[in-house]
C-alpha cells in the first residue's frame, strides 16, 4: 500500500481528524502490515454466497431423518438443542454453515491468549432470568442464589477492576463518559438523562412488569413504553433538549456498540432498553458483567457439549410436508466438491437470521416474506492483535474495555484482563461496526477492504492512543462479519413485523436474536429456549399417543 | 624544544594529579556507600592509597631504561584500572562476597601506579629543566590538580555524573594524556610507537564502551530520587529494584517504594512472622507469598519443627537478589539457600489457583502495598479464599496490611476483606521506624479469633510476650472504620490507598 492509498483509506474509514493526527507522525523505521503475520479468518461468505448464487435447486442424493433439526449453530440454535434435550427430546441434529458453531459468539486462540471473535460478555442476570442463572451456574460463574433469587456471582468471573477507560484528548480517563472538561450544563444533562433512565427503571405497568427487562420478553408491552420505538434516539434527544455533545457521544457509543447504528438509526426504545434493563432499581448502579478471555465462546463451548452438529452445511430449502419438514442442504464440510443432502425432521427450528429464512423457507406468505426481509443487519470488522507487551498511555491504566473518543471504532478489549500478571504478551480485540444508514452500502464497504487494509485501519486508529503500537504487533487476524447484528431501527421492536416473523410456520419454528430486535446473548438464549419449549409442547401429546 | 614542551608538560602533571585524587575519592566514597562508617573507610582508603604511592615511588627506582615508554604505559594502566574502578567495585558488591578484598586491592594497585608516575616524569624531564624549578613546578601542579579534584568531585562530578561516569571519565582522561604524551615525547621514545598508541586507543575504546553502558546502574534522575547512595540497581521484567546504603545499613526499594531497611527490618519481620508461627502447633509446612528478600523465611527457620518453606514471589530478579547479593545473604542468613526452601517465581494468584499439593500449616503473606491494580488483586477476597483452600482448617495466616495510621481505611478494608473470605481476624500493629506504624492481620478460618501467642522463640530482638498483647489493641486514631471489601471486580482498596497516601505526599 503506498502512502497515498493509505491516506485515502484512513480518511474513508477513520475520518479527517484521524488523518490530521497521523500526518504528524513519522513512519520511518515502523513495521508495515505486510511484515506482520495474520490474515482473514471465518470466511463464511464463500459458502453463503455460493448458496445465494444457486439457480437450480439440486436434488439430494439421500435422505436422513431426525426428530428435530435445528438450523443455525449460533447461541439461539445451541440453546434450542440444549433445551430440547432437557425436555427429553434426544434425536436432535444441528446444522451450521460455518466450520464451527457459535455464530458471533465464536472465539479463537492465539499463543498469547484465547480471545473473542464477537460477543464477549453477558450482563449479570437479574432474579427473573432463571434459565440464564442456571446456565451461568453450570459454568461455575454463580456462587449461590441470594435471598431474592438474584445470583451471587463468583468474583473471578465478573469483569475485573479496572473495567473501562476512555481516551479523550490525549489522555485516558476511568469510565466511559468523558467527564474531563465537561461544562456544568453538560454535567446537568448527563444527570438528567440518568434520572430519565431511572424513571424507566422504576416504571411498572398494570401487570406489574418492568418497562424493560432482559430478556425483553419479560418486559412490558405498555403503549407508553412501546411509544419510544416510534422515535429514533436522535429525535428523542433533540425533542427533550439534550444538546450536550458528550452525552450524545456517550449514548451513540451504546448504539454503535449494541446495535451497530448511529443515534439517527436507533430506536429510542432500544436505547432505554439498553440502559434500564441493566439496573435492578432506580438509583442502583448498572449490573456488572461476566466475561472470559475467550468471550462468550466460553458459554458456547459449554452449550455445544454433546450436540450432534453438522457444520459446513448450507441449508438451501425448508419445506413443510404432511407430518415432517424436508430440508435440503449443501454439505461442504469435506475437502471435495460439496454434496447435496436431505433431512426429514418432524420439526425444524430455524435459528437463522431472517434474511436467510426469507430465502430458504418455502411457503411463507407475502406478508411474512416482507416481514422477514425487513430485518437489517450491521456489518462488523473484528481484528485480533497479538502484541508483545501491553500498551500504556497517559492517565488511567489499561482496562478490560478501552475506548477511543474520536474514533468510529469501539476501541478494544484485552483478552488477558481476567488473568494475571498484568504484563507481557496479550491479545487485543478491536471492534469496528459499519454504521452507514444503508446496511448494503455498509456491507460493501466492509467487503471492499481486505486483510491488509483492515489491519492498517485498526493499527492506525489504535496508534492515535498508542504511538508505535505496530512495532509490538506479532500477529493480526481480521474477521469480516457481513451480518454481524440486527439493527434496532425505529419501529423494529413494536411495529408487528418482528412478532409476525417469530410465529411458527407449519412445523417450522423460529429462534434468533433478531426476533428480539436486539443482538444479545440473553436474547438468543431466550429465543432458543422459547422455540424449543414450543416444539416440545407440540411433541408431548404426539408422544403420548391418541 | 624544552621551551615549547614545558607548558604542555605542566598540564600533564595537573591532569595526573587530578586523576590521582579523583580515584582516591571514588574509592573512599564507594567504600563508605557500601560499607557505611565513612570515617573509617576514608581514613583507611587514604592511608592505603598514600602508602601504595610510596611503594610506587620506591619501585620507580628499579626502572632505568626507556623511561618515557614506561611512563606512558603506567599512565595507560592508571587510566584502565582507575577508570574501571567504580564499575568493578559496584559489580563486586553485587556479585562477590569479598568486596573488601577487591576494594583494597584496587586502591593499592591504583595508588602504586600513581606513585610511579611523578618520579618517572621528573626523571624524564630533568634533562630539560633545572632541578630546583623541576621539583617546585611539578609539585605545584600536582597539588593544584589535587585541589581541582577535591573541588570538582563533590560540587560537580558526583551530583551530575555519578560515581560510575566520573570514574570512567577520568580513566579516559588518563588514557588521553598517555596518547597525547606519545606525541609530545615522541623524540624520547625508543622503539615502535605505533603499538603504544594502539594500546592507548584500545584503552580509550574500552572505557568509552563502558561509559555507554554506565547507565545500566542508575539514571541521573534516579540518583536524586533516593536520599542515600545507590549501591545496586536493576530493572527486572516486573519492577525496578534498588538497594541503597545509609549510615544505618541497607534499604531495598521496589519501584521507588521502600521494602525494608536493614536497621529495623527485624521489627517488621518478627512482627510479621511470629504471631502466626507461634500460634501454630509444630508447624511443618509454611507458605510465604511475596517476601523474595528471604527475611521472613529467616524468621520462620527459628522454629525447629519447620520442614518445608514454599516461597512464591513473582520476580526471579528479586529472589536471586535475596540469594546472591552478599549483603542480603548476610541479612537473611542464607535462608533462601536452605534445603528446606523452595522458591517459585510466578504470580501468587495463579499459583494458588493451580496448587494441588498438601495443605500448609501456616501462611505468611507479604506483598508490596496495593498501589496499583495488579498488586491490589493480591489483596482481594478471591485471593484469600484461594489461600484458605490451600491451608489446613485451623492454619494461622498473617497478612502485611499497610499502615493503619497513614492509610486507615485501606488497612481496615484489608481486615474486612479477609473477614469476608471466611477468616476470623485479629488485627495488630507494630512500630517500624522506617515505615512508621505498620499494620498486620493475624487470621484463621475458625473456630474463633486467635489470641496473641503466649510463647515466642528465644533470641528475638523486638517481640516479647509482654508487649505482644498491646500490639493487638488499637489507639483511637487507628481504630476500625467501616469500609467496603476489596474484590477482583471492584478494587476499592487501590482507590482507598491512593486517596489516603496522597494526603501524606
Amino acid at each position: 500500500m503506498n502512502e497515498l492509498a493509505r491516506r485515502d483509506l484512513l480518511k474513508a474509514f477513520l475520518g479527517a481528524p484521524a488523518l490530521l493526527a497521523l500526518g504528524c507522525a513519522s513512519r520511518k523505521g515502523q513495521r508495515t502490515i505486510a511484515q506482520m503475520d495474520g490474515g482473514l479468518v471465518l470466511r463464511r461468505e464463500k459458502l453463503g454466497h455460493r448458496m445465494r448464487d444457486l439457480t437450480l435447486m439440486p436434488t439430494p442424493s439421500g435422505w436422513s431423518t431426525c426428530e428435530v433439526l435445528v438450523v443455525g449453530g449460533g447461541v439461539a440454535g445451541l440453546s434450542a438443542v440444549r433445551e430440547l434435550k432437557k425436555r427429553g427430546i434426544e434425536n436432535v441434529v444441528l446444522m451450521e454453515l460455518d466450520e464451527n458453531v457459535g455464530g458471533t459468539s465464536q472465539g479463537g486462540a492465539l499463543p498469547a491468549s484465547a480471545h473473542p471473535w464477537g460477543a464477549h460478555y453477558v450482563t449479570v442476570p437479574q432474579a427473573a432470568n432463571k434459565p440464564l442463572i442456571a446456565l451461568l451456574g453450570e459454568v461455575g460463574a454463580v456462587e449461590r442464589i441470594g435471598k431474592g433469587g438474584e445470583p451471587v456471582m463468583a468474583e473471578q468471573h465478573l469483569v475485573a477492576d479496572p473495567s473501562e477507560r476512555v481516551f479523550y484528548r490525549g489522555r485516558w480517563y476511568e469510565g466511559l463518559y468523558p467527564f474531563a472538561g465537561a461544562s456544568a450544563d453538560e454535567r446537568e444533562q448527563k444527570e438528567r438523562f440518568e434520572a430519565e433512565i431511572d424513571r424507566w427503571v422504576a416504571f411498572r405497568d398494570s401487570e406489574g412488569k418492568p418497562a424493560f427487562a432482559l430478556p425483553m420478553s419479560l418486559g412490558s408491552r405498555d403503549p407508553r413504553v412501546q411509544a419510544l420505538d416510534k422515535l429514533s434516539m436522535a429525535q428523542w434527544l433533540t425533542q427533550n433538549g439534550y444538546t450536550s455533545p458528550r452525552l450524545r457521544w456517550w449514548v451513540e457509543y451504546a448504539c454503535r456498540d449494541d446495535y451497530g447504528t448511529t443515534l439517527a438509526d436507533t430506536s429510542a426504545w432500544s436505547v432505554f432498553f439498553y440502559y434500564a434493563s441493566r439496573k435492578k432499581a432506580a438509583g442502583a448502579s448498572y449490573q456488572e458483567v461476566v466475561t472470559w478471555p475467550e468471550g462468550n465462546s466460553h458459554l458456547v463451548n459449554h452449550l455445544k457439549r454433546g450436540v450432534a452438529s453438522k457444520t459446513g452445511h448450507a441449508v438451501l430449502s425448508v419445506e413443510n410436508g404432511e407430518d415432517s419438514v424436508s430440508v435440503v442442504a449443501l454439505d461442504a464440510s469435506g475437502d471435495g466438491e460439496p454434496t447435496v443432502v436431505g433431512v426429514r425432521a418432524r420439526y425444524v427450528v430455524m435459528a437463522t437470521p431472517q434474511f436467510i429464512n426469507a430465502r430458504v423457507v418455502r411457503g411463507l406468505s407475502e406478508e411474512r416474506l416482507a416481514a422477514a426481509k425487513s430485518f437489517e443487519q450491521s456489518p462488523w470488522m473484528v481484528a485480533n492483535l497479538q502484541i508483545r507487551e501491553r500498551p500504556g498511555g497517559a492517565g488511567f491504566p489499561l482496562c478490560w474495555d478501552n475506548v477511543l473518543f474520536d474514533s468510529p471504532s469501539l476501541g478494544y478489549v484485552v483478552a488477558t484482563h481476567q488473568r494475571g500478571p498484568h504484563r507481557g504478551p496479550t491479545v487485543l480485540t478491536y471492534y469496528y461496526p459499519l454504521v452507514d444508514s444503508d446496511a448494503r452500502v455498509a456491507r460493501r464497504r466492509l467487503l471492499e477492504l481486505g486483510w491488509e487494509e483492515w489491519a492498517e485501519v485498526a493499527l492506525s486508529d489504535l496508534e492515535r492512543a498508542h504511538p508505535g503500537l505496530r512495532n509490538y504487533v506479532e500477529r493480526i487476524d481480521v474477521a469480516r462479519w457481513g451480518h454481524g447484528m440486527v439493527r434496532s431501527t425505529p419501529g423494529r421492536i413494536w411495529d408487528g413485523r418482528r412478532e409476525l416473523a417469530a410465529q411458527p410456520h407449519g412445523r417450522v419454528h423460529f429462534a434468533h436474536s433478531d426476533l428480539s430486535g436486539v443482538a444479545l446473548f440473553e436474547e438468543a438464549f431466550d429465543q432458543g429456549n422459547r422455540a424449543a419449549a414450543a416444539v416440545a409442547a407440540r411433541m408431548a401429546p404426539e408422544a403420548a399417543g391418541p | 624544544m624544552a621551551f615549547r614542551r614545558t607548558p604542555l608538560f605542566y598540564l600533564n602533571v595537573l591532569v595526573v594529579g587530578t586523576c590521582g585524587l579523583v580515584y582516591e575519592l571514588i574509592a573512599g566514597t564507594l567504600a563508605s556507600y557500601v560499607l557505611g562508617d565513612s570515617v573509617t573507610q576514608f581514613s583507611l582508603i587514604i592511608g592505603l592509597y598514600l602508602s601504595a604511592m610510596g611503594v610506587g615511588a620506591w619501585l620507580s627506582g628499579f626502572l632505568s631504561k626507556n623511561l618515557v615508554r614506561r611512563f606512558l604505559d603506567i599512565e595507560l594502566g592508571v587510566g584502565l584500572v582507575g577508570g574501571l574502578s567504580a564499575p568493578l567495585l559496584f559489580m563486586s558488591f553485587a556479585y562477590l562476597g569479598w568486596f573488601q578484598v577487591v576494594l583494597y586491592g584496587l586502591v593499592f594497585i591504583i595508588g602504586m601506579l600513581v606513585g610511579l608516575e611523578l618520579p618517572l616524569l621528573m626523571r624524564i624531564l630533568r634533562e630539560e629543566l633545572d632541578f630546583k624549578d623541576l621539583v617546585s613546578r611539578v609539585l605545584t601542579f600536582d597539588y593544584l590538580g589535587a585541589l581541582l579534584a577535591s573541588l570538582l568531585f563533590p560540587i560537580f562530578l558526583v551530583p551530575t555524573l555519578g560515581l560510575m561516569r566520573t570514574s570512567l571519565l577520568f580513566g579516559m582522561l588518563n588514557a588521553g594524556v598517555a596518547l597525547w604524551g606519545s606525541f609530545i615525547f615522541s623524540d624520547l621514545i625508543t622503539g615502535g610507537i605505533v603499538f603504544l598508541r594502539s594500546r592507548a586507543i584500545l584503552v580509550l575504546v574500552i572505557l568509552t564502551a563502558a561509559m555507554f553502558n554506565a547507565k545500566a546502574l542508575t539514571s541521573f534522575a534516579e540518583e536524586g530520587m533516593f536520599d542515600d547512595a545507590i549501591v545496586y540497581a536493576k530493572t527486572s521484567k516486573y519492577q525496578r529494584i534498588v538497594v541503597t546504603r545509609t549510615g544505618m545499613g541497607f534499604k531495598l526499594f521496589l519501584n521507588g517504594n521502600l521494602q525494608f531497611s536493614s536497621a529495623d527490618e527485624y521489627r517488621y519481620h518478627e512482627a510479621l512472622v511470629h504471631p502466626a508461627m507461634s500460634t501454630a502447633i509444630e508447624p511443618k509446612r509454611v507458605l510465604v507469598l511475596g517476601g523474595g528478600d528471604g527475611l521472613a523465611v529467616r524468621e520462620i527457620f527459628k522454629y525447629p519443627s519447620v520442614e518445608e518453606v514454599t516461597l512464591v514471589d513473582l520476580d526471579p530478579a528479586m529472589t536471586s537478589l535475596g540469594k546472591e547479593l552478599p549483603a542480603l545473604r548476610a541479612l537473611n542468613v542464607n535462608s533462601l539457600h536452605d534445603s528446606r526452601t523452595t522458591i517459585v517465581n510466578t504470580d501468587a494468584m495463579s499459583w494458588l489457583a493451580s496448587y494441588d499439593g498438601p495443605p500448609y500449616d501456616v501462611a505468611i503473606v507479604d506483598f508490596p502495598d496495593p498501589n496499583n491494580f495488579s498488586l491490589g488483586k493480591l489483596y482481594t477476597r478471591r485471593l484469600y479464599r484461594l489461600l484458605a483452600s490451600r491451608l489446613k482448617p485451623e492454619a494461622p495466616i498473617t497478612v502485611q496490611s499497610t499502615s493503619p495510621l497513614y492509610a486507615r481505611i485501606s488497612y481496615w478494608c484489608i481486615v474486612e476483606t479477609i473477614k469476608a473470605s471466611g477468616f476470623k481476624v485479629s488485627p495488630y500493629q507494630a512500630t517500624v521506624p522506617s515505615f512508621g506504624v505498620w499494620g498486620y492481620v493475624l487470621a484463621r478460618r475458625g473456630p474463633e479469633e486467635l489470641v496473641p501467642p503466649e510463647k515466642l522463640p528465644e533470641g528475638l530482638r523486638y517481640l516479647n510476650t509482654d508487649s505482644l498483647g498491646a500490639m493487638f489493641k488499637f489507639p483511637v486514631d487507628m481504630g476500625p472504620v467501616p469500609t467496603e471489601i476489596n474484590r477482583l471486580n471492584d478494587q476499592r482498596l487501590v482507590r482507598y490507598y491512593e486517596e489516603e497516601w496522597r494526603r501524606w505526599q
